[in-house]
């Protein structure tokens, strides 16, 4: 008997010495890579890029003349078409189109606006259409070096967006070429709305190397994954735009060898993400039909020590001192900087880190108030009207930024409008400081109506929150919603339990319950009383 | 007929009550618990604890109403208006006068009228209310569709609650119960060593002494 004990003990020794074995000699590391893909190739030894470049689409030129279908590819993409038609809703979406609740709008402003468009040359009203002026290298440039400026120079007040900046070694940079990292992207997308992490929350330069507390997957000590682990890309097109989101993913990681264009957490996760074998962990993974991932697993966004921007007032824009803009910065943020509350070219700000998110029932699909909108003005306006409800099976409950503002509108005609801020002429709001006239030729260079009066209304826009996910142990405890007073207080159309009840239902229990206790206490006393009667007589 | 010690909760029987008990004052603190009454634990807690105690239960149950058809002890719940009323009149009246209970237990009929409907009344329609509702209300969270109802209908949750507060109700007489007549512990100790008064027919008694000698004791006070 001891002997087959031992014989036992060594075979089950020899078996994991066996399997460590077998695992080495494969090679599988942990190695934490940015990018799935090595590269075999080292652009430094391309004949083709031993040129010294002047300009940026001298670089395209050479890029284009191998990789030739690239251009072809990204002229599809929403980065350089700033333009998205939804099918389902009809409308017509992108940076184009679009009026937002930031710097309102960047067709017409695109002499500016276009420092984030992936081209080369663009002007007012105009993004240029072919291949040559394709700027690869915003995307593509693993130096740092690389930077883009406003492709115009707008009005001599604004001349300070120009000033001290280091000349571009171009042949350096195209010789070090390679996939996007977080940087990459995040040169434009960590300052939209004119600021870092002003528009969006969850992306701001702490992104590009986020401590783990803030995101643990983009964390250089987590997965130290980049944009693309996640937004997967085919043929220069990819996947996860806001636009038309999936909020509820039914098919989870999909089989093995099929690439899944998919940017949910579900693609890696699967549909039953916690791990399985107790009731708590149960419990969570019903939640995942109702509750997007990112609901709990983000309890706060504008973490990490830089502000977003929450609330933004045009109605004060314009002020001038001895007849020129300035600027107050009265919010020091996490990281020490000093942040705008009051900007002449803007108006006045708020600012906010460690912003609890709203949430709200969301099916992916979002309606636009356009330019062509006409709204009832006695109402916030939603810039983009979330859709879904507790009834709707594909909803979820989703955390968003909600960013509110009030914007300039046309008073008469009850619509949004294009605002001609940019611009080297004596219209333009950002050197002129008179909105009326710059709306005005915003509006007559759109060739759209525009009543002469300008109002301003209180705007909402939703921005899901979807970057940032903590760590497992900073996810949301249960008592966040299941309580009196939570963070889903008016969500409405579900039962939450400790959140909901009847009270109608509770009142007449615990009066039965106190009618109870009183007939059991008359009964005993009575009975006492009796008893006591007995023996004395 | 003679009165006699003899064995009426078997060794199941007390351990079914007994359990049932500890779940169902678990399953009240805790499920107070999740209502929102209390927050002495936290919610995660009670939620676990909560769904595994009712689980737990439901076993228990699958067992005891196996128990009672299989061992023909359910006919000691069935409802009759015999000798009711004089258990209501000395509930409310006699029991003030010095009379004594009405009732001797018979060897089919351990319980009283009144105390037959009430313990019926528990089975049939709050357990079958909780413990429906509880499965529904997993299912929902679990993970279960049915057409049009993809929420939580609120009315399984009042339903749960509904029959959580009438078992606090009958929990609270039950108890008092106890108190009344020979006193808590006289009316506890049975269920603890399964030994009661219970007049016999001459029959039961010779049936016991020959077939079960162990579960009639002869210090009968009959």
């Amino acid at each position: 008997m001891k002997r087959y004990v031992q014989l036992l003990q060594i075979l089950l020794l020899l078996s994991c010495f066996a399997g460590t074995i077998t695992w080495a000699a494969y090679g599988y590391s942990e190695e934490k890579t940015a990018h799935p893909i090595s590269t075999t190739a080292d652009h430094s030894q391309f004949k083709v890029l031993q040129k010294d470049f002047k300009t940026g689409p001298e670089v395209t030129e050479a890029c284009l003349s191998c990789h030739n279908q690239a251009g072809k590819q990204i002229m599809k993409n929403i980065h350089w078409t700033w333009s998205y038609h939804n099918k389902k809703t009809g409308q017509l979406l992108g940076k184009e189109h679009l009026i937002n609740n930031f710097c309102s709008n960047a067709r017409g402003n695109e002499g500016m606006c276009a420092q984030c468009h992936i081209s080369y040359g663009a002007k007012n009203f105009k993004l240029p259409k072919t291949q040559d002026k394709i700027d690869c290298l915003v995307c593509h440039d693993t130096t740092g070096s690389y930077y883009r400026l406003p492709p115009t120079k707008g009005s001599p007040a604004c001349s300070i967006l120009f000033a001290g900046k280091k000349p571009i070694d171009w042949k350096q940079v195209a010789q070090n070429v390679g996939m996007p990292g977080r940087a990459n992207c995040g040169s434009c997308h960590f300052y939209g709305g004119g600021g870092d992490n002003v528009k969006h929350g969850d992306l701001s330069s702490i992104m590009a190397n986020p401590p783990k507390s803030v995101d643990v997957h983009m964390s250089p000590d987590g997965q130290n994954f980049a944009c693309t682990a996640c937004h997967m890309t085919r043929n220069h097109l990819w996947s996860g735009s806001r636009y038309q989101l999936l909020a509820k993913d039914t098919k989870g990681v999909g089989k093995p060898g099929f690439r899944r264009m998919a940017t949910s957490c579900e693609s890696c996760h699967g549909l039953t993400p916690h791990p399985k074998g107790s009731v708590k962990h149960l419990m969570l993974n019903t939640h995942v039909k109702r509750v997007a991932c990112q609901s709990c697993h983000i309890p706060a966004f504008a973490r990490g020590g830089v502000a977003t921007r929450t609330f933004w007032d045009w109605r004060t824009a314009g002020r001038t001192k001895n007849g020129k803009g300035f600027m107050e910065e009265d919010y020091t943020q996490g990281n020490g900087e000093k942040r705008e509350t009051y900007w002449s070219i803007k108006g006045n700000f708020k600012n906010g880190e460690n912003v609890v998110p709203y949430y709200a029932w969301f099916n992916g699909e979002t309606i636009y108030t356009t330019v062509d909108t006409h709204f009832d003005p006695t109402k916030p306006v939603d810039i983009n009207h979330l859709e879904g409800s507790s009834e709707d099976s594909a909803s979820r409950i989703w955390p968003f930024k909600r960013m509110e503002t009030w914007l300039q509108y046309d008073k008469k005609y009850n619509n949004l409008v294009y605002t001609h801020l940019w611009g080297n002429d004596d219209e333009s709001f950002w050197g002129n400081f008179n909105l009326t006239k710059a709306v005005a030729r915003g509006m007559k260079d759109a060739n759209l109506p525009f009543s002469g009066q300008v109002g301003f209304i209180k705007t909402y826009s939703y921005w899901p929150t979807t970057h940032m996910v903590a760590p497992k142990e900073n996810a949301l405890a249960c008592m966040e919603c299941h309580s009196a007073s939570g963070r889903l207080d008016g969500i409405g159309g579900i039962y939450l339990a400790s959140h909901d009840r009847f009270p109608w239902l509770d009142k007449t229990a615990w009066i039965a319950i106190a009618l109870t206790a009183l007939a059991i206490l008359i009964h005993m006393l009575m009975r006492l009383f009796a008893g006591a009667r007995r023996r004395q007589s | 007929m003679s009165m006699h010690r003899i064995m009426i909760y078997t060794r199941f029987e007390r351990l079914w009550h007994w359990l049932q008990a500890g779940a169902i004052l678990t399953l009240l603190f805790t499920g107070l618990r999740i209502h929102g009454i209390h927050t002495l634990i936290s919610f995660e807690t009670a939620v676990n604890i909560h769904t595994a105690v009712a689980t737990g239960l439901l076993v228990l149950w699958a067992f005891a109403t196996f128990w009672l058809f299989t061992t023909g002890n359910w006919r000691h719940y069935m409802p009759t208006r015999q000798g009711l009323w004089r258990i209501v009149r000395f509930y409310s009246y006699g029991i003030f006068q010095g009379e004594h209970h009405p009732y001797r237990k018979a060897f089919w009929r351990k319980h009283n009228p009144l105390q037959a409907a009430a313990y019926l009344g528990v089975k049939v329609v709050i357990f079958p209310m909780v413990w429906i509702s509880g499965l529904i209300y997993l299912y929902l969270v679990l993970g279960g569709t049915w057409t049009g109802l993809v929420n939580f209908p609120p009315a399984v949750a009042l339903v749960h609650t509904l029959a959580a507060f009438a078992l606090i109700l009958f929990l609270m007489i039950h108890l008092y119960m106890l108190t009344i007549g020979k006193g808590f512990i006289h009316h506890v100790t049975p269920m603890i060593d399964g030994f009661d008064e219970v007049d016999l027919s001459v029959v039961e008694e010779a049936y016991l002494e020959a077939d079960e000698p162990g579960h009639i004791k002869d210090n009968a006070d009959g």
